[in-house]
Order: C-alpha cells, then sequence, then structure tokens
C-alpha cells in the first residue's frame, strides 16, 4: 500500500512539471456585476460576497496550492463598459475568469471578448438563452436560468391555470425580447393567444402609459418582460391603476426574492413564478443561506448569488483537476465531469452547448397571513424535473452541438 | 467664447509688435509640443496598456474636433455625441454586416458624421449662444431616440462583435500594436488637419468672428458661412473620431450618442483648456486615465468629474495647457 | 383606423399628469433664467434631492408627506441659498455658459454621491393615505394622488406667476433683471433677491420631487431622465416666460400623451423636433419677448 501511493505521489510531481501551470500560481475570479443600479441586489455586491464564501470554503476544504483572488466590478448595465473591464481584466490584470454579470446585453458582450483571450465565464446573472444558442461559446458557462426555462415553466403552467391571453410589457433589449419571445412560444404551444405588446427602454421610472395600453387590450393575462427595478415599478404602478382589481393578471416571468422583498407580499401576493433556488428549500440550502444572510446585511440569497457560489466551487475543483487555468480546457473538464452533486442547486449537469441543467421550480407568493416572518415568501407549487425545464439540446441552433 | 480680457496699457504699436513675438513664440512651442507629444506616442505602447492609449487617442481627436468649434469658432454644442455615435454605429455596421474592410467602414462613418453635421449645422447655426447651445442639443437628443429604437443599432445591447478586419488587405489589426499604430495614424492625421485650419486664413477669420461677429459681418464677410463650415469639419473629425473607436472596441452602443458623453467632451476641452491646440489632447487624456483608475469605483467617477467641472468653471478657466501657455508667456514678457 | 376614445383619453389623462410635473419644474427653471440669466442644470438633481430628503423625513425622523411639502421647499431653498453665495455670484460677470458648466458639474456631483449612497435601484416612498385609491371615471381608473397632483401643481404653477407678475415684489425682481444699478440705487438689496429668487427656484424643484416620491421610485437617476425634456419645455415656452412655461408644460405633456396613442416609436422625440422648429421660426420662444 505504501508504495503503490508512494509511486502515486512520483507519478503526479512528474506530471505536475510536465504539464500547463496555473498562470503565476494564482487563481483570479472577477465578478463582474451591477453594482448601482436596478440589478444590484438581484446580483451585485452579494455576488462578491458569494464569490468570496466559495473560495474559503474550498480553500478549507482543499488546500489548494495556488493562490486565489476575487475581484469585483461595476458594468453600469452598459455593453461598452462591461467589455472594457473584462478585456482590461484579461489583459492587464491577469483575471481568469469572470463570474455573474446580470443583464444579457452586458453578458454577450463579455462571452466574446472572453472567447477571443480564452478566458472563461461562468454566467449565474444573465436570462438570454441565446447564451447557449446561436452565440453559445466553448468559453462559458451559463449557469442558473434562461429565458427559455423562465417562459416554459411561468407560461405554460399559467396558460394551464386560465390565463390563456396575454399582453407583453417587454425590456427593450436582448434580456427582454429573448423572455418574449420565449414566451410567447411557450404560449402559443399551451395553445393561447398574444394579444399584442410594447417594448419599454430599460430603467424606465413610469409605466403608466403602457400599463394602460395592457388594460385597453383587455389580455387576461399582461407578462411583465422584465427584471429587477423594472418589474418592481410595474407591479407597483399595475396596483395604483387598479389594474388587478379591473380583472386582469400580472405574470412576472423573471422575478427574484429580492424583488418580492421590494414590493411586500401585500401588492405581490398570488404572483407564480419560476426559480431554480429558493433559500427555505431544504437544509442544506437553509444552513448556506443563512452563513450568508449575516455577510450580506441581513439580506436573503437570490438564485444568482447561489449560483456565483457553487460556480466558483466547481471552477476551482475544474482547476485543480487538470492544473491548469486555461479557459477553454477548464470549461471542457467542467463539461466532462458530468452529471454532480451541486449543494445548493441538487442534482446538475453542464451540457455540450454551455447550458448547466438542474431542477426547476414553481413558486407561488404567499399572502401575508401566510408568511411567518421577512423572506418567507414563497410556496413550492411544483417541481419540473432538469430534462424538462431547459430547452432540448438540439433546439437551440448551437454551432458546438454536433 | 472670449475667455480673456485684453489690456492695452503700452499704446498700439507695443501691442502689435509683442503680438508679432508672441506668435513666433507660439509657432516654437508648438514644433516642441508636437515633437515632444508623437515621440511619446509613438514608444507609449511599450509601457502602457494600448487599449487604454487607443481609447484616449480616439477621444483627443473628439476633443480636438469639439475644440475647433467651440475654442476656435466660439461656439458651444451641447450635443456633439450625435456625430460620435451615429459615425461609430454605421462603421459598426459597415464592418460587421456589409463585410466591409476598416478602412471604408471608418470612411463610411465619417462620411455619415459629415453629412449629419450639414443637416445640423444649417438648422442649428441661424442662432448664437445659449439657443445654439440647445438646438444642438434638441438634435442630438433626437439622434439619441432614433437610434435607441432602429432595428439596426441593437439598442440597448448594442452592434456587438464589430470584426477589426484587416487594414488596406495586408495589415491585420487584430493584433493590439497594429491597431494601435493605425490610431496614432488616424489621430495624427486628424490633429495636423485641425492645426493647418486653425492657423489658415479661413482660422484667422474664423477667430475674428468669435471675437467680435458684428465687426466680421461690417468688414463684408459672410459668417453664416465661415460658421457653417466650421461646424461640419468639426462633425466630420469628431465623426472620424467615433468611426475609429467603434473598430477598436468592436462595439458601438448607445453610450456615445447618449447627452452624458456631449458632456464628457466639454469637460475635456475644459479641463485641458479652450482654444488651445494641445490642451483638448491632454483633457482626453487626463479624463480617460481617471475613468480608468476608478472602475471599481464607477459612482465616483461622476462626482469627481463634477468636481472638476466646478473647480474649473470657478478658478482654473484656462485649463492646464491654458495655464501653461499663460505662464510661458509671462516668462517671456519678463525677459 | 378606429380611434378607442378610451384608450386616448386615458393616454391624455397620463399625459396631463406628466405635463404637471413638466410645468412645476420648468417653472422654477424659468424664474431663475428669467430673473437671473442663469441656466440651471442642477434643476433636476435638486428635484431628486427634494425627493430624498421626503423620504428621509418620512423613514428616519417620521415626518410625513404633508410635512414634507412644507419643509422640504425650505430645505431646497437653504441648499439653494449655499450655493447661489458660494458660487454662482462669481459668474454673473461672465459668459452665460459658464453658469450652464457650473451647474452641470454640480447635477454630476448630487448624482454621483447619491447613487454610491444609495443604489440606482432606488428607495420606496408609502403614498399618503388620504390620497390612496381612485376615481373610475369608466373610461380608465384615475388614481386620486395623481388627480391631487394636477391639481395642486396648476395652483403652484397660477399662484407663482400670481407672484411674480401681479405683485409689488414680482415687479422689483424682474426690474432689478432689466437694471441692476438702477434698481439698487433705489435702495432695493438686488444682491439678497438675487439669492432668494435663486433659492425660490430650486425650491420649486425639491417640490415636485415631493410630488414624485409616492409615484416614482426615489432613485438618484429621476432627475436627469427628466431634465433634458424640462430644457426643452423651458426653451419652447420662451426662456424667461413663466406663462410660457406653464402653458408649454401642460402643452407638451398632452402632446406626448397623444403621440403616445398615435405613433408611439415618436413619443420620446416629439418634444425635441419641436422645440428644433421653435428656436428656428421664434427663438424667443413661444410666449417670450427678444
Amino acid at each position: 500500500m505504501k508504495l503503490k501511493s508512494l509511486a502515486a505521489v512520483a507519478a503526479l510531481a512528474f506530471t505536475g512539471a510536465a504539464q500547463a501551470q496555473v498562470s503565476g500560481n494564482t487563481v483570479k475570479i472577477g465578478v463582474l456585476s451591477d453594482m448601482s443600479s436596478l440589478y444590484a441586489d438581484i446580483g451585485g455586491p452579494g455576488s462578491v460576497v458569494a464569490a468570496k464564501m466559495a473560495v474559503e470554503d474550498f480553500e478549507k476544504a482543499h488546500h489548494p496550492k495556488f493562490k486565489i483572488e476575487v475581484v469585483g466590478g461595476d458594468h453600469l448595465n452598459k455593453p461598452d463598459v462591461g467589455s472594457q473591464i473584462a478585456r482590461k481584466w484579461y489583459d492587464e490584470e491577469g483575471v481568469d475568469v469572470i463570474v455573474d454579470v446580470p443583464n444579457s446585453g452586458v453578458a454577450l458582450a463579455v462571452s466574446q471578448v472572453t472567447r477571443e483571450k480564452n478566458k472563461a465565464f461562468l454566467g449565474s446573472g444573465p436570462g438570454s438563452s441565446d447564451l447557449t444558442g446561436s452565440k453559445c461559446s466553448p468559453n462559458t458557462i451559463h449557469w442558473v436560468y434562461d429565458t427559455w426555462m423562465l417562459a416554459n415553466g411561468t407560461g405554460t403552467a399559467v396558460v394551464k391555470h386560465g390565463g390563456n391571453t396575454w399582453f407583453f410589457i417587454t425590456a427593450d433589449y436582448a434580456f427582454g425580447h429573448a423572455l418574449e419571445r420565449d414566451a410567447t412560444n411557450a404560449v402559443q404551444k399551451a395553445g393561447g393567444k398574444v394579444l399584442g405588446g410594447v417594448k419599454v427602454p430599460l430603467n424606465t421610472q413610469d409605466f403608466s402609459s403602457f400599463l394602460l395600453q395592457a388594460q385597453a387590450s383587455k389580455a387576461k393575462i399582461i407578462g411583465l418582460a422584465n427584471a429587477g427595478g423594472d418589474t418592481i415599478n410595474s407591479i407597483k404602478q399595475a396596483a395604483e391603476f387598479g389594474i388587478v382589481k379591473g380583472g386582469q393578471n400580472l405574470a412576472g416571468l423573471l422575478v427574484f426574492l429580492s424583488d418580492v422583498h421590494g414590493i411586500g407580499l401585500e401588492k405581490a401576493q398570488g404572483l407564480i413564478l419560476t426559480e431554480n433556488f429558493y433559500w427555505d428549500l431544504n437544509d442544506k440550502t437553509r444552513a448556506w443561506s443563512k452563513r450568508f444572510q449575516k455577510l450580506d446585511n441581513g439580506k436573503m440569497p437570490t438564485m444568482v448569488h447561489a449560483g456565483v457560489y457553487t460556480s466558483v466551487l466547481e471552477y476551482l475543483d475544474a482547476v485543480t483537476k487538470i492544473n491548469s487555468d486555461d479557459g477553454g480546457k477548464v470549461i471542457a473538464q467542467m463539461k466532462k465531469k458530468g452529471e454532480f452533486d451541486d449543494p445548493l442547486f441538487g442534482k446538475s449537469r453542464v451540457r455540450e452547448d454551455g447550458r448547466n441543467i438542474h431542477d426547476a421550480y414553481l413558486f407561488q407568493v404567499k399572502t401575508p397571513a401566510e408568511s411567518k416572518g421577512p423572506y418567507d415568501y414563497y410556496k413550492l407549487l411544483a417541481t419540473i424535473p432538469a430534462d424538462e425545464a431547459f430547452r432540448p439540446l438540439k433546439d437551440g441552433g448551437c454551432p458546438l452541438v454536433k | 467664447m472670449a475667455t480673456e480680457s485684453r489690456t492695452d496699457p503700452k499704446g498700439a504699436d507695443a501691442v502689435s509688435t509683442l503680438a508679432a513675438r508672441d506668435e513666433v513664440a507660439e509657432a516654437r512651442y508648438h514644433r516642441v509640443g508636437f515633437i515632444v507629444l508623437f515621440a511619446l506616442l509613438v514608444v507609449a505602447p511599450f509601457v502602457l496598456y494600448p487599449v487604454f492609449l487607443m481609447k484616449a487617442l480616439c477621444f483627443a481627436l473628439f476633443a480636438c474636433a469639439f475644440n475647433l468649434l467651440l475654442g476656435f469658432g466660439g461656439l458651444l454644442s451641447f450635443g456633439h455625441a450625435m456625430f460620435l455615435g451615429m459615425a461609430g454605429y454605421v462603421s459598426a455596421h459597415a464592418a460587421k454586416v456589409w463585410g466591409a474592410p476598416p478602412e471604408l467602414a471608418i470612411l463610411a462613418g465619417t462620411a455619415t458624421a459629415t453629412l449629419l453635421g450639414v443637416v445640423a449645422g444649417f438648422i442649428a447655426i441661424r442662432r448664437q449662444g445659449i439657443y445654439f447651445a440647445m438646438i444642438t442639443l434638441a438634435l442630438a437628443q433626437m439622434v439619441f431616440f432614433f437610434c435607441l429604437q432602429a432595428p439596426f443599432t441593437g439598442g440597448e445591447d448594442g452592434i456587438q462583435g464589430v470584426p477589426r478586419g484587416v487594414l488596406f488587405g495586408v495589415i491585420p489589426l487584430t493584433q493590439s500594436f497594429a491597431m494601435y499604430y493605425t490610431v496614432l495614424a488616424i489621430f495624427a492625421i486628424g490633429f495636423f488637419l485641425i492645426y493647418r485650419i486653425i492657423h489658415s486664413p479661413f482660422g484667422q477669420v474664423l477667430k475674428a468672428i468669435r471675437d467680435n461677429e458684428p465687426r466680421a459681418v461690417s468688414l463684408g464677410y459672410r459668417t453664416e458661412r465661415y460658421k457653417l463650415a466650421a461646424f461640419v469639419m468639426s462633425a466630420a473629425l469628431a465623426g472620424l473620431a467615433g468611426a475609429t473607436k467603434a473598430i477598436v472596441f468592436q462595439l458601438a452602443s448607445l453610450t456615445d450618442v447618449h447627452w452624458g458623453m456631449s458632456g464628457e467632451v466639454v469637460l475635456m476641452a475644459l479641463v485641458g483648456g479652450m482654444g488651445t491646440v494641445f490642451g483638448p489632447v491632454a483633457g482626453a487624456f487626463i479624463l480617460v486615465a481617471m475613468e480608468s483608475y476608478l472602475t471599481e469605483l464607477s459612482a465616483w467617477v461622476t462626482v469627481v468629474q463634477g468636481a472638476i467641472f466646478v473647480a474649473c468653471v470657478l478658478a482654473f478657466r484656462r485649463g492646464v495647457i491654458g495655464e501653461l501657455e499663460a505662464f510661458l508667456r509671462r516668462r517671456r514678457n519678463r525677459n | 383606423m378606429g380611434i378607442s376614445v378610451p384608450a386616448l383619453m386615458g393616454q391624455l389623462l397620463i399625459g396631463l399628469i406628466n405635463g404637471s410635473f413638466y410645468a412645476l419644474l420648468s417653472l422654477g427653471l424659468a424664474v431663475i433664467f428669467g430673473l437671473l440669466n442663469i441656466i440651471n442644470f442642477t434643476h433636476g438633481a435638486q428635484y431628486m434631492v427634494g425627493a430624498f430628503v421626503a423620504w428621509f423625513l418620512l423613514n428616519k425622523l417620521g415626518l410625513g408627506y404633508w410635512w414634507a411639502l412644507l419643509l422640504v421647499p425650505v430645505v431646497l431653498a437653504v441648499f439653494g441659498v449655499v450655493i447661489e453665495r458660494l458660487m454662482l455670484k462669481h459668474l454673473y460677470k461672465l459668459d452665460h455658459l459658464y453658469g450652464l458648466l457650473l451647474t452641470f458639474g454640480l447635477a454630476l456631483i448630487l448624482e454621483g454621491v447619491f447613487t454610491h449612497q444609495f443604489g440606482s435601484a432606488g428607495l420606496p416612498y408609502s403614498m399618503p393615505e388620504k390620497l390612496m385609491g381612485g376615481y373610475n371615471l369608466g373610461f380608465m381608473f384615475l388614481p386620486t394622488y395623481r388627480a391631487w397632483v394636477i391639481v395642486a401643481s396648476l395652483v403652484i404653477c397660477l399662484g407663482t406667476w400670481f407672484l411674480i407678475e401681479r405683485t409689488k415684489l414680482g415687479s422689483y425682481l424682474r426690474a432689478a433683471t432689466e437694471n441692476a444699478p438702477l434698481v439698487q440705487a433705489f435702495g432695493v438689496n438686488v444682491p439678497r433677491m438675487v439669492t432668494l429668487t435663486y433659492a425660490f427656484g430650486v425650491g420649486l424643484a425639491g417640490l415636485a420631487g415631493v410630488f414624485a416620491a409616492p409615484i416614482y421610485q426615489v432613485s438618484p437617476q429621476m432627475g436627469s431622465s427628466l431634465i433634458i425634456v424640462v430644457f426643452a419645455v423651458v426653451v419652447i415656452g420662451g426662456m424667461g416666460s413663466i406663462m410660457g412655461s406653464i402653458v408649454t408644460g401642460f402643452g407638451l405633456g398632452v402632446i406626448e400623451g397623444l403621440t403616445k396613442y398615435f405613433y408611439p416609436e415618436a413619443s420620446n422625440t416629439v418634444i425635441f423636433v419641436i422645440m428644433a422648429i421653435v428656436l428656428m421660426v421664434r427663438p424667443q420662444g413661444l410666449f417670450g419677448q427678444r
């Protein structure tokens, strides 16, 4: 036994010396997020917290030979700022991997720069399903959710509940368009009809005239193809204009825990939504979330925060396995791993197109009476298994899929 | 917009000899300035991050173009972003969708900005001062909202993945150094063009119009035409900067047509020194460096920019180069 | 093309509500420009600060909406006095455009500081109870609060117009703009009037901020999205004309609403198109004097 392990150690030492090293013996993780604007609560500084938690946990468990650093940056929801920061990080500051990046427009730009420089991009924040579709890349993994999954989860469920005519209020950029497109497909496939829609610039303050148009359309469901602050504003102002009282219902196609917290249960109750993570789902999620809450000013984590945490853990694991931080190789290793047990998302698997699949959950927002305290907002309606939740591999149009 | 008042204690003769001496000395300083500037710029990419330098050069050209209109023409345009941004979009579209080589894409962008300059100039030139600034702002806003909605611009996402291409079919621009020297060459062309314009008879008339338009009219000059010409030239060169920038960063986005960008170029000219030759270049480099230094604290960038605006207006109106020139002039007059 | 009257009326009403904000804000700008020849680019940021002060009063001092309506304009006016005394008064002998640049810089500072402190997501400000709910008008549901905004802004706008155009104080102010030394020779303290006028304009901006707090997110960006439109309103109305900005503010709000109904893609640009046309044809604005 001793001889075998000696031989194993010798072999490792040999291969370690011969293979590519981790550059500068440091793995540098760049958390690029929206630190100050409408997505700051969904990702933002909380994502930096999550990344640091992952690094700490990884170092405690595995004692890696390389050093690990975490830096943060604010892309201001502008693709040019995001791509410039990414470029500078890769060229000048030795960043090996970029994580988070809410805002699909920025994510698409970052994905391109990442591919050009052969680094790695693990997107927990963005939504557009194009990241693993027509714009897929061998250097990118779309970690948590996407517009196809949301549209199918929420869209199909709502139509089945009777909401079969829709009007969309869409955020006018990559994510909003993708969400509207995927939701339209889901609604039509389930037998519903889309009566119309309106495109709204990102970060709009006043939705009154758009809500009025939605009212005029007489659609049973007003689909909100937006996120973050835009969703909060739409829902609040819809309440002000008595839209729900008038018989129409709102479907928030992308709603995070932090949004519900911002709107309040009074106005948000009954909303049906799809997410991939909830802090109160099981013991593991509860334990981790309570740890997170202490580090992030008492806020509970969103599924994006959870995604940053586990994507960093898995990335570091892959780097250790192949002893390299070459972007393309690490991503390939993460895909090669096959099915793995994600501490927060359960059984997961990274597909060829870069899509990480895991179960999705259909939630409904509790009434104020049903909730026992802050952040106790969701009741579970259904679980959608991983293989059904995400778009089939062959339908994406990704050139990487043979 | 006259930035200094002139007093004449010694009499007309003395003033004119002083002025003649001034001009010779100025030309000499400028020559020294060129040599130092371009020597530094040629060596710079070996020391500093080339992408940062390219960004600074594009903005330096933008600021110089703006200063042609403001410092020498006396016209404050609050809408110059429309030329920078629109040229960028056309250049990006040409390179990405029509597959044009970079030199043609940049040409297309510049041509678009020139055309836009003619239209905008024709509308805006009739008025002066604050009304002129407001018209340019209104026109720029219209361009902004057009870009927000037109399908080809990609709205919030912008035009991404613009190929750098192969310059003249020979030099691939994907390599940083190749791209850098191309940008440097474009900047040099623009800069020298502006210098020649300023020091030509046309430039003299322009300055005369800036200092006292009614007198220029009484001397028989068609001031409207001169102002329009300056406006179009300024627009074209701003467009050149924008078209080049789109190729360098392989991206054209709404930031470049937003009125904040119009404000930034005013700041660059102000900080560097309005009405000086090198001022805008200095201003551009200072501001791009500051932004680059503060990326992790993005909210502070606006605060610092605002503080610089306030400080410059209250205490530092001549800008960095302006103060330098005044210092040199004082030292020379003492001798 | 079938015109749906309910939808049209709805958009017109929304337009009127937006118009109230345009009118209130352009009123402050017009007062400042008309009487002081200062282009107050900080106006949008001051409006935003007003909303934040209202939020602060409610959430940190427990003082509600009605208190805010009284206190916020005062706080903002004091702020205006400070700005004028410290910075603006040095610029009066220079070209107008320096004033524009200074106030532009101040706006950047204010926005940057608030963004850093509060993020851009915005803070919620709860609607005052007496103004909750609404009226079902048949073609649309009109929230009470929005009706209140229309009425209150009309009252304030007309009140200010009356103050400036029809009272003795107002006539001193108008005289001081035209011939300061002469008015000063008559014993009127012109610099103090200038300061107070600026403060008044800023106070108006703050008041508009309080009106906005319950319905728009209290966010650091709320001013910059409005300021450019408000400039357009002031220019169209006639930069020094009080009545001009009131009429134009409400009018343009309605025109914007109509455009949203008939040709939504142009709704953002219509105000600027009008401004460009007015500047070409009648540069002093619809109600201004050369």
